[in-house]
């Protein structure tokens, strides 16, 4: 490009080109206020990690390390046996993964492959109305209902509040989460790989199974994935139905407790959110563990669901 | 004539490729597959089911204006979710202002004004990964943010107001990334003729991108909303109230204050036979106040798409 020149026969000018001052200091200001509002999620998930550290620390050297092998957790009474609350997490995941992964999944190749649009519209708004349902109400309802009705008249024996309990209800919390991202998953499967198999001949079920779920199986790990680091993180139903039983569980028929739920335990009663003590420092201790969980599982996550993009 | 009756051409034909058998293992497949979600249906209907009929007794005896006024009491009969209802309505009001203006304005930044660098890069993995963090560690941040720490003095400690900041911070991830999905949708096309008239980058994003994203933007802020509302595990750490308290009136943010899923929560844990009326009234309030701002959301969605 040639200069312009000063006298140009159409009288146009450099500065002409440049844009009116107003208009390119609003740009600019509007741009600063923008990248302050995107910085201000980098500052709290700093802030997350800086507050999570600074008093798991201060609890941590607050008492001695052999104290966290010790079967109660109950730090109270300076119990500090984190691996009661770990177990009992662990055992309500695995019960609710087994609740919501193959129902979630099922209900995802239905609402993918088998429904009419009619249907799946009329269909998916239930799974949406059950998404939206408060945690807490999930959580009356299995004390309610799940432990009563279902599992004390499976097992007699079995107190009225246990991990089983807690564990079918986050499962059932976690369904919609199974679903959605299942059936995207599955939606993503190009019609010509369904239409390949239909022309060699294949049933729509050996369809379904041999090159459906196959080609969109890193979707549907990332789903399982992001379901366990849900029910992980999910804490109204496990504080009301686990029991709140401090040892470390052996069965998921056990009473018990969670991560989350001795969490909110620590700040239950109105004297303990005074606490700067370590009994109070220690649910920040037990948020840093929860935190490095589900971190890790999102992660893992993440990356499935970039496979399946790359992928199509 | 070797003509065939073509009826009867396409019936052999058929016959011959599917075969006489009937397809038993797709049958089992397909009733497995519809067996999921009437588990999920019934699960649901149990749920209402289980839910209802001693609230409803309660408003009918009661009436339902005499739930939704009173104050807490030691009392059942008297007892009413009057400050949870404040609680939980004006806590939604300060996340609606907070979240939407902040998350819309760093989804605007994502979508339209960051070119692919390290700072980027950065802002999108943690918004993600902040979606995924657990309520409960949000209530441990609020907690040493607005109740303990540098903002304290701001929101007077236990307050409506840290509660409402705190929510806030939870929901601003989900509005950013549906907000970002929803201007992802706007067509380059327009955009490009923002562009061909001299408009800057602002005038493009004001009068023609937000303008068309705003009805996507407004369902995830909506939905967030309704996340947060029905969220008690952060408010332990807020010192939501559970016994009888005074105040927790409209306008009272650095008030002693208490919420719906707080109250549910703790008369969940007592006596049934005493509360267990009380406790199914206050959640069909709670459902009512979540439907409902899921309702408001979709009508506002319909009304920005109409407009499209």
């Amino acid at each position: 490009m040639s200069t312009v020149e000063p006298h140009s026969p159409t009288g146009l000018r450099l500065e002409d080109l440049a844009g009116s001052p107003t208009r390119n200091r609003t740009e600019r200001l509007v741009h600063l206020a923008l990248t302050g509002a995107a910085a201000t999620s980098v500052l709290i998930s700093v802030a997350i990690v800086a507050v999570l550290f600074r008093d798991a620390m201060g609890f941590v050297t607050s008492i001695r390390l052999g104290d966290l092998g010790d079967e109660i957790w109950n730090p109270r009474l300076g119990r500090f046996g984190v691996m009661s609350p770990i177990l009992g997490t662990l055992w309500v995941t695995l019960v609710a993964v087994l609740v919501a992964g193959p129902i979630g999944l099922g209900a995802a190749i239905y609402l993918s492959e088998y429904a009419k649009p009619r249907v799946r519209r009329s269909v998916k708004p239930v799974v949406e109305v059950l998404a939206s349902i408060p945690s807490v109400v999930v959580g009356y309802f299995a004390i309610r209902f799940i432990a009563p009705e279902l599992v004390q008249r499976i097992f007699p024996g079995a107190p009225a509040k246990n991990l089983l309990v807690a564990g079918i209800a986050v499962g059932l919390l976690t369904i919609p989460l199974m679903t959605s991202v299942a059936e995207d998953a599955l939606r993503a499967v190009p019609l010509n790989l369904r239409e390949a198999s239909y022309g060699l001949g294949a049933k729509k079920v050996t369809t379904v199974i041999r090159v459906v779920v196959p080609a969109a199986v890193s979707g549907l790990v990332a789903g399982l994935i992001l379901s366990i680091s849900r029910a992980i993180g999910e804490t109204m139903v496990v504080f009301l139905a686990a029991g709140g039983v401090p040892t470390r569980p052996t069965s998921p028929l056990d009473g018990g407790t969670t991560v989350t739920a001795a969490m909110a335990a620590v700040a239950t009663g109105t004297d303990n959110v005074a606490g700067a003590s370590n009994t109070f420092q220690s649910a920040f201790f037990l948020g840093l563990i929860l935190f490095a969980f589900t971190l890790t599982l999102n992660l893992v996550a993440d990356r499935f669901v970039r496979r399946v993009r790359q992928k199509y | 004539m070797a003509l065939v009756d073509s009826e009867l051409t396409k019936d052999i034909v058929r016959a011959r490729i599917e075969g006489n058998r009937s397809d038993s293992a797709g049958a089992v497949f397909k009733a497995a597959l519809v067996s999921c979600l009437v588990i999920v249906l019934v699960a649901l209907v149990a749920l209402i089911v289980s839910v209802a009929p001693a609230g409803l007794e309660v408003f009918s005896s009661r009436g339902i204006m005499d739930f939704l006024l009173r104050p807490f009491s030691v009392r059942p009969e008297k007892a009413g979710v009057f400050q949870g209802t404040v609680g939980t309505v004006t806590s939604a009001v300060i996340v609606a202002l907070i979240s939407f203006p902040m998350g819309v304005a760093a989804a605007v930044y994502l979508e339209e004004y960051a070119s692919d660098n390290w700072f980027t890069r950065i802002v999108n993995l943690v918004i993600r990964n902040l979606a995924g963090v657990p309520a409960i560690v949000y209530g441990l941040l609020g907690f040493a943010l607005f109740v303990k720490g540098p903002f304290s003095g701001l929101t007077g400690g236990t307050t409506l107001l840290s509660t409402g900041l705190t929510l806030s911070i939870l929901v601003l991830p989900i509005v950013v990334i549906t907000s970002a999905e929803a201007i992802r949708a706007v067509p380059a096309s327009l955009r490009e003729g923002g562009y061909g008239v001299g408009a800057t980058r602002w005038e493009v994003t004001r009068t023609l991108v937000l303008p068309n994203a705003m009805g996507g933007m407004l369902t995830g802020t909506i939905l967030g909303l309704a996340r947060a509302l029905g969220e008690a595990a952060p408010l332990f750490f807020m010192g939501a109230k559970t016994s009888v308290f005074s105040g927790g009136n409209w306008g009272e943010l650095r008030g002693d204050f208490t919420a719906l899923p707080m109250i549910i929560t703790d008369w969940a844990t007592r006596p049934a036979a005493k509360w267990n009326g009380n406790t199914q009234a206050a959640i069909l309030v709670t459902l009512a106040v979540v439907l409902g701002i899921n309702t408001v959301g979709i009508v506002l969605r319909n009304r920005f798409d109409r407009k499209k």
